[in-house]
């Protein structure tokens, strides 16, 4: 467990922001405590000083998981975001794309978001941009890449895929090992 | 009743009619009246049987009139062959007569004889009878009518018919009463058999009815050890334990052990949690309703708790479950959480955590605040718990993986401790039902040797001069005493610690005698849900 160093936070913050943006700072200046991110076995973790402290109790190879995993660098050193931090993304994004009921369980297990499944979608969406997918009862379900802006999105045929998926809260139970 | 009576009575009259046929006509009429006859029998069998049923409470009265009734009977066959003379048929009449009436004499004869009547002769020889039986009353009493002659027909009827069942009836009676346990042979016979499931089961609720008023009911000369080896063999094959552990649980439940095996058998409810972090249960109540799920909240004494009764939808793949609202848990393992009673900011151990069921719960008792070492020995186990607590959104549970018996090396100064100790299983049969079998002595002893080195090493853990808790709660999902109450008694003698009160109001008393400690009292057996037992003993 240590730091992130320059370069991996460069990396890790540069992902981070582009589903919210300049809301990093919101996650790192906390009014309820001081929170930091730590490296361990690769895994990026989110986690309250106290709580980090007390953990340095306990051995590297012991230790399996403090706080809230990010996500994870990869061994090309690209970072990749984990479901688990959908807790802390969800609340500050910046895009969000909406998904009817009828195409909830399309995503949830795994699918991109088709022109026929989107429910709404916040106005001048860029392409390319990342974005989290809700319920239309505003249920946080995962995070994706907008494939096309809003503007194409409007005469996009039924069948177009307006979202990439990334990652999505079927993780739990589709790939409970690999979490972590 | 009426009804069939005078139905009865009706189809009597047929036969009357018949009879007058029978003195004009040939054998081929007879054969017919014969036919008409043993309808009148079939619906008084009927009405017999109703009968039965009502009287069966004043037996030995009606035996005895029976009896006398029986006599009557005897001197009315006797009757018949001399009546049979002088019934005053014409003398050419008598002749044609004569061998049809000689058939059924002889049958009548044999019914005599044998005194076990099969439904055909029995026809016949009513038939005859009643025959003689009106010429007779022709003669005693020419006033009456000839419905008031059948009348009296049908009942000497039903009185021999009652007689018959009654008989039966006592044969059946005198079976159940003498309930002798098998001789060696034939337990020797039995064994080189497959199993008669319908009579051990049979012989269980004989047993049972012998053992619950012993002195009454045994036999002279077997004891009670025998009775209740043969009762452990029996429940044993019935409901397929090994031998040992059902010794075990008949030691615990020495009278609802019935009770307690068919409990083992019933499915448990499916039980959820809800995640009071991120929804509240009235909502996730309605949106589980909305999917098609019946439910209801689990009892008064869980605020978060909700039975599930039915689903249309996968439970553990609910949109609501994937975000974490929800958790399924068992109602039982709330209980050690709730006797545990985390509170803010504090540092509290889970020594064996996974799947993390009690391990969310207790984050959520905090509100995410303060620090909670989730620990497991399994690494792959654990894993479940770091899935359980992202998807919960919980974030002050640092998981580790050690041998909890070495936790206090590691670290020391918790607030609380919760030690659900790895066990036999004894008490979740339901939900595994490979325990009936693969668990023998050695199982026990060992579950019990590790649950006393943890249950010190949790101690050793807690932070005695803690200012808000310093409390320690062990439970196991086993029923055994080897398990629970020894263990306790184990760390009393060990550690300078005592019991105390779990807070929860339902639950059974530990069990007392196995303890040095009057304390021991505040253990509580808990058998809501799967056996469990939740124990409280606070350090220092």
């Amino acid at each position: 467990m240590r730091p992130l160093t320059e370069e991996e936070t460069k990396i890790f913050f540069e992902k981070l922001s582009k589903y919210i943006g300049e809301n990093i700072k919101l996650l790192l200046d906390r009014p309820d405590g001081t929170y930091c991110f730590r490296l361990h076995k690769d895994r990026v973790f989110y986690v309250r000083e106290e709580i980090m402290k007390l953990a340095g109790n306990i051995a590297r190879k012991n230790l399996i998981s403090m706080g809230t995993c990010f996500g994870k660098f990869t061994g090309s050193q690209k970072f990749k975001l984990h479901i688990t931090a959908l807790d802390f993304i969800a609340p500050y994004a910046k895009y969000k794309v909406w998904v009817k009921p009828s195409a909830e369980q399309q995503f949830v297990y795994g699918h991109n978001v088709m022109k026929s499944g989107l429910g709404r979608i916040t106005e001048n969406t860029p392409q390319y941009q990342g974005v989290i997918v809700y319920s239309m009862n505003d249920l946080p379900l995962g995070f994706g890449v907008a494939a096309k802006t809003t503007q194409e999105c409007r005469r996009a045929d039924p069948m177009a895929i307006v979202s990439f998926h990334q990652s999505d809260i079927g993780e739990y139970i589709r790939s409970e090992e690999k979490l972590v | 009743m009426k009804k069939e009576e005078q139905k009865a009575k009706q189809t009597a009259k047929v036969k009357d009619k018949g009879q007058n046929d029978l003195k004009m006509k040939n054998q081929i009429a007879s054969k017919n009246l014969k036919g008409k006859s043993k309808n009148v029998q079939g619906v008084k069998r009927k009405k017999e049987e109703v009968e039965e049923e009502e009287e069966e409470n004043s037996d030995e009265s009606e035996d005895e009139s029976d009896m006398e009734e029986d006599d009557s009977d005897v001197s009315d066959d006797s009757d018949v062959s001399d009546s049979g003379e002088v019934t005053g048929y014409t003398d050419h009449n008598k002749d044609w007569l004569k061998p049809a009436k000689s058939g059924e004499a002889d049958s009548d004869n044999d019914d005599s004889e044998d005194d076990i009547p099969d439904d055909f002769s029995d026809d016949e020889l009513s038939d005859d009878d009643s025959d003689e039986d009106d010429e007779n009353s022709d003669e005693d009493d020419e006033d009456l009518l000839p419905v008031e002659k059948k009348a009296k027909k049908l009942e000497k009827k039903q009185a021999r018919d009652k007689k018959l069942a009654e008989k039966e009836l006592m044969t059946n009676i005198t079976q159940t009463e003498k309930y002798t346990l098998p001789s060696g042979q034939e337990v020797e016979q039995e064994t080189n058999q497959p199993p008669d499931i319908t009579l051990v089961q049979n012989r269980i609720k004989e047993v049972m009815g012998v053992l619950a008023d012993f002195k009454e009911k045994r036999t002279e000369g077997r004891s009670r050890q025998e009775y209740i080896g043969q009762l452990r063999k029996d429940l044993c094959t019935y409901y397929s334990y090994n031998d040992f552990l059902m010794e075990k649980l008949m030691q615990i439940f020495p009278l609802e052990i019935h009770e307690f095996l068919e409990a083992n058998e019933v499915q448990r409810p499916v039980t959820i949690r809800t995640n009071t972090l991120k929804t509240r249960r009235r909502d996730l109540a309605q949106a589980l309703i909305n999917r098609g799920v019946n439910l209801d909240p689990i009892g008064k004494w869980s605020k978060v708790g909700l039975v599930v009764y039915d689903s249309q939808v996968p439970l553990g793949a609910t949109p609501e479950y994937l975000a974490g609202h929800y958790m399924l848990q068992g109602g039982s393992s709330f209980l050690p959480v709730m006797a545990l009673a985390p509170q803010e900011n504090e540092r509290i151990l889970d020594m064996a955590s996974a799947p993390g069921g009690k391990t969310t719960y207790i984050a959520a008792l905090m509100k995410n605040t303060g620090t909670i070492f989730a620990n497991d020995a399994n690494k792959d186990r654990a894993k479940a718990i770091v899935g359980n607590i992202h998807r919960m959104g919980i974030t002050n549970t640092v998981i580790s993986n050690y041998d909890g018996r070495i936790y206090p090396t590691i670290m020391k100064g918790f607030d609380r401790v919760l030690l659900d100790a790895p066990c036999s299983g004894t008490g979740v049969i339901a939900k595994d039902v490979e325990v009936k079998i693969n668990k023998d002595e050695k199982d026990i002893q060992r579950c019990s040797h590790l649950q006393r080195e943890l249950i010190l090493a949790a101690i050793d853990s807690c932070d005695a001069k803690s200012s808000t808790g310093a409390y320690i709660v062990y439970s196991t999902c086993s029923i055994l005493v080897e398990e629970n109450e020894a263990v306790i008694n184990y760390a009393l003698k060990k550690r300078n610690v005592k019991l105390v009160p779990t807070g929860l109001d339902f639950g059974r008393e530990g069990f007392v005698k196995h303890a040095s400690d009057p304390y021991m009292c505040a253990s509580k057996r808990e058998y809501y849900n799967p056996g469990f037992k939740g124990f409280l003993p606070s350090s220092g």
